[in-house]
This record gives structure tokens, sequence and C-alpha cells, in this order.
């Protein structure tokens, strides 16, 4: 799996209250969600991106509260992946488990700017900053998540689960 | 090699005499929790992945809390949508609105989960439980509703870091400052991935809710979760639980090996630490409480899953009785639970509060998420006892919040500006 998009860029934690505010935290509905993402960090944040760009942040991206709802706003917005210097845990296996790729590369968050075209191969662990000229890896998921991954989400692993029983 | 209390407990739910950092294995999971905004996605993915059955309803608990009671046609909606779910499914721990209060009070002081067990909850806070000598921690709704349909999750075995707190506490410091102090030297990252394990002599001078407080606010150092040892004290909250005394339920708790290894090791003295707070826009912006004196406030909460524990409120009221709120403050009191509501009414706390000039509110998250009772307008600053003061937390975005202990709150209120009882 290979994304290709623009970046947009933010910096050290960005805490999932402003990335979803709490006044929005009854929403469940994607097409709802998509309209208020990133809504108290950038006011402008859904005119600046567009479908398939990719988020590339500093450290302890998605600190805070546990709302799925946060990582669910910026896939439906159709953001394609989110690297991070690091991320909060609950937030990374949140993305895991709906099937939003996440990286984790301190080298990346390094050398790149807003606005850069950025490359990357989900599973080969590998990302291309084109704007920089910069060729970047990072460690791969382990076999387990790249299989929730691959099947993007929980979903068929909860489904095998439950059939087996 | 030796085993920290999470790595046993993790072991034991994954059927495996060890496990090893960074492994990720399944567990089976004691209690799954949630509350009305989390188990909304949860429902709607289970009717989205067309799974009706649930894996044991016994152990599931959901509680609606944050935008409860009903705050508006939204809360209601969702509210509405929980209940039904929860009566559908026979779900064993469904605390309707009055009987309840906020989840992570409710879940130990009601015995929903015990020493030894492995809980998760979709609420970040659910780590508060980790007091109790068991793994807490908190998930997203998809995790939830796996936990729901399989009885497991998946689960990466965290680090553990230990926290050791000695010496002699000086007056007006508790569980929140001592927490304070060490977000202030780990930062919100410091203890990313990791489970911390608090230990040390001070918490035998402490009362339990002390460890609650500080269990809380684990994942505000990015914790994954925050355990206790187990001792008499935990005994005697547990044993004294509804449900025990109902079913007496067996339960293991788990020390840690002496020879388990740690990531990250501290040792505080806690006889340097003064009464603290954390100012906007980080939990781990922290400061003592004598160098922001010259900080007016507008609004005070005292209470939340943080702090409103019986012990929380008793300091508050010792620092209200016979005083008044500063004219240009207001504050609202936020108890725990109702049953933390139904022991301050048997030593009288409700009618100190009042006569000071507080709201005296039923439990709820309220003000906590900016959702209800007490949200902050355009520039306002807030003194509160609750555990996150991100940009916007408690209402409008460019309002301020600082974090503090329940006795410095209430000072804070009678006097107008941030202070300590001692400047009273
Ligand atoms: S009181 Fe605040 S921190 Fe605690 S569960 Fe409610 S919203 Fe979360």
């Amino acid at each position: 799996m290979i994304l290709k998009g623009k970046v947009y860029r933010a910096g050290d934690n960005i805490n999932t209250d402003v990335i979803m505010p709490g006044r929005w935290c009854h929403l469940t509905d994607n097409d709802e969600l998509a309209k208020h993402c990133m809504e108290d960090h950038d006011r402008d944040f859904l005119k600046k991106i567009k479908p398939g760009d990719i988020i590339v942040a500093d450290d302890n991206f998605g600190c805070g509260s546990s709302r799925e709802v946060a990582p669910l706003s910026i896939k439906a917005v159709g953001i394609a992946g989110i690297v991070a210097r690091s991320f909060a845990r609950i937030f990374y296996r949140n993305c895991i488990n709906i099937g939003l790729p996440i990286f984790e590369s301190p080298e990346c968050a390094e050398v790149t700017e807003a606005g850069d075209e950025l490359e990357i191969d989900v599973f080969g662990g590998r990302i291309v900053n084109a704007t920089r000229g910069k060729e970047m890896t990072f460690a791969p998921y382990p076999d387990f998540m790249q299989t929730i991954l691959r099947d993007g989400g929980l979903r068929a692993w909860v489904l095998d689960k439950v059939n087996k029983k | 090699m030796g085993q920290t209390i999470a790595e046993k407990i993790i072991a034991v739910h994954a059927g495996r005499p060890t496990v090893q950092p960074g492994q990720i294995v399944n567990v089976s999971v004691d209690i799954a929790m949630a509350n009305e905004l989390s188990a909304a996605l949860s429902i709607k993915e289970l009717g989205e992945w067309g799974i009706d059955h649930l894996h044991n309803p016994e152990k599931i608990c959901l509680i609606p809390d944050h935008f409860t009671p009903n705050k508006d046609l939204n809360a209601a909606k969702i509210t509405k949508i929980v209940r039904e779910f929860a009566r559908r499914h026979n779900v064993k721990w469904y605390f309707e609105v009055g009987r309840a209060g906020i989840e992570h009070a409710v879940i130990p002081l009601e015995g929903v989960i015990l020493p030894g067990q492995l809980m998760v909850g979709g609420d970040s806070h659910t780590c508060t439980a980790g007091a109790l000598n068991c793994f807490a921690t908190g998930m997203g709704s998809t995790d939830i509703a796996c936990a729901w349909a399989t009885g497991e999750v998946w689960l990466k075995v965290p680090h553990s870091a230990r926290l050791t707190f000695t010496g002699k506490l000086r007056p007006h410091v508790y569980g929140k400052d001592l927490i304070l102090h060490a977000l202030g030297d780990l930062t919100t990252a410091g203890a990313t991935y990791m489970s911390i394990e608090y230990h040390g002599d001070v918490f035998e001078k402490l009362p339990l809710s002390d460890r609650f407080t500080m269990s809380n606010m684990a994942i505000e150092a990015g914790g994954k979760a925050g355990l206790f040892e187990f001792d008499q004290k935990t005994k005697e909250i547990v044993e004294s639980t509804p449900r025990f005394i109902q079913d007496k339920p067996k339960y293991t708790p788990y020390a840690p090996d002496s020879d388990a290894t740690y990531a990250l090791e501290r040792t505080y003295d806690v006889s340097t630490i003064e009464p603290l707070v954390a100012r906007p826009f980080s939990p781990d912006n922290v400061a003592v409480v004598s160098s922001c004196t010259e900080v007016n406030i507008d609004e005070v909460v005292i209470g939340g899953c943080t702090n409103g524990w019986l012990e929380d409120l008793v300091r508050a009221a010792e620092v209200f009785r016979g005083r008044k709120v500063h004219p240009n403050v207001r504050v609202v009191v936020i108890p725990g639970s109702q049953r933390i509501i139904r022991q301050a009414c048997d030593l009288g706390l409700p009618q100190i509060f009042i006569d000071a000039g507080c709201v005296f509110s039923t439990s709820t998250c309220g003000p906590c998420i900016g959702g209800h009772m007490g949200v902050l307008g355009e520039g306002e600053i807030c003194v509160s006892t609750t555990n996150r003061n991100f940009r916007g937390r408690m209402g409008h975005l460019s309002s301020e919040v600082y974090l503090a202990n329940p006795a410095v709150a209430a000072a804070s209120a009678i006097l107008g500006h941030i202070g300590s009882p001692d400047d009273l």
C-alpha cells in the first residue's frame, strides 16, 4: 500500500480535545464528524487540506481523551495517514483499529514542512519526501497490526473470532 | 526474570506464565466499560459489523455521565440508545442517572472491579481503578465493541515505570500535588506506553482516595495504567462495596517481584513538595501555588473523577466552613458519585458548601469536558480539581484552567485569586 499526498504540518502535543472538541463528542456520523475535524486546533484546517493529504506532527500526537471520534474525524476528511515524532498510546491503537495508517518517524518530522510531497510505503517501512529529496525508513508494524491494517481495521478480526465460537 | 504488577495481571489474563514488554497478546477482559459517548460509537460499530450477540453481559458496564442528566436533545438521544442497548442485552452493570455518578468513581466504590482483574474502558481515565491493584486501561470504542463481542482485546504489554514517594507531607499537600509534581518532572509524554507503579511510605498516611487521584492522572503522563500494591486500606474499600457484601467474590492481589524490571524509576522526597497548580494549557506546566497568587479567577470547580472523593469534599468543606465565596467567583462542587453524595450528606457537607455560596451539584462530568454545569466563557479563568487544562477543555478557547487540589481550590474561591488555605 502506497500513500501519496501533500503535508499538513502540526506541532507537539496535539490533543484529542482540539482535534474533536467535547461539544461534538455526541456525534457518531462520519460526515458530521468531518465538519468539525481539528476545529479547535486550526479553524482553517478543512480549507487547507484535501483527500489524500498526510498529517506530519511532532511529539505526543493524539494525547488526552480516548475519544475515537478524533481519529475517525481525521479519517472522515480523507487524510490518508499520520506521521509523527511520537504518538499517544490510545490514539495510536485507535488509528490501527479503524484502519488509519500511522507512522512513528522522528526523522520525517525533522525534515518535513507544510506543503511537502510525501510518499509512504505503508508495509515497506519507507517514506520519501520528494520536495526535500529525502528518503527515510521506519520500523515496520508487528505482524498482528499489519494484518489489522490490511483488513482496514479490527472488524475482520472480531468477526473471525465471533464466528469461530 | 521478575515481573511487575502489570505484567503479572496481563500474563494471567493472556493464559501465559509470563509476558515481556513489547509483546502483543490477546487478553480476556473482566470488565469492558463505556460511558454514553464511547458506548454510542461501540453500539454503532457492533450494528455495522452485524453482531447482535454479546460475549458476556455480566462483564459489561455502562455509565451515562458525561452529558447527564441529559443536558440537551443530543444527550437525550445517545443516552436513550445506550439505555435501550443495556436493557436488550441484560447488561449487568448498567448504572442509571440517580443511581450512579462519574464512571471512575462508581466502578471501584460499587465493586464492579476487583484487585487482580483486568478492565478496559472507553474513557482515558479508566486507569483510575488501578488504585485497587487491578490493570485498568482506557481504549477506544472499537476496542470496547471488540471486548463486548469476543470477551478479549489485543494488548501490547507495556514497560513499567516505578515512582516512589517517601517522606513527611507538608500541610495542604495531597495526592493531587504528588502527581502534579511527578508530571512536572516527567512531562505529559514521560511515561508514554508505560504502566506506572506507585510505591512509597506516604501512602500509609493518605486515604485510598489519594491513590485514585494519582492513578486517574497516570494517563496525563501518557501512562497506560497506574497501579498500587494491595494493602489493608485497599481491602477495606473493596470489601465494603455493595457487590462484595452481597456476593463475596474471590480475588487475587498481585505484588511486583523484587527483581522486576522497570524502564523508568524515580524517587520523590515529598517533604520538599509545596501545594501546586498546573497552569494553562498542560497538566505538566506545574508551579507552586505561592507563585501564582496574582491570578484572579472567575470560577472554581471542585470534584470530578480526579478529586470528587469523600475525603476531597471534606478537605474543601473544612476550608469553606464559616467563610464565603469571593463575590467575583462562582463555585460548582461535583461529588464523584451518588454514594459519595449520600456520605457527604451524613457528614453535613452540603450545608457548608451552600452556606459558603457554592453550587452543590449532582455527579456529572459537566464542566470538566466543557459540556454543561459551569462552562467557561470568553477569557474566563478557572481553578479546577479535574485532570486536564488543555486549551478550550472547559469552555471557550480563550478560557484558562489551573489544576489544583480541593483545599487550594476552596481557598482560591474565597480569596478571589489563586492561593492556599494558609493565605486566608
Ligand atoms: S470528570 Fe472529566 S476526566 Fe473524569 S470522566 Fe468525566 S470528562 Fe473525563
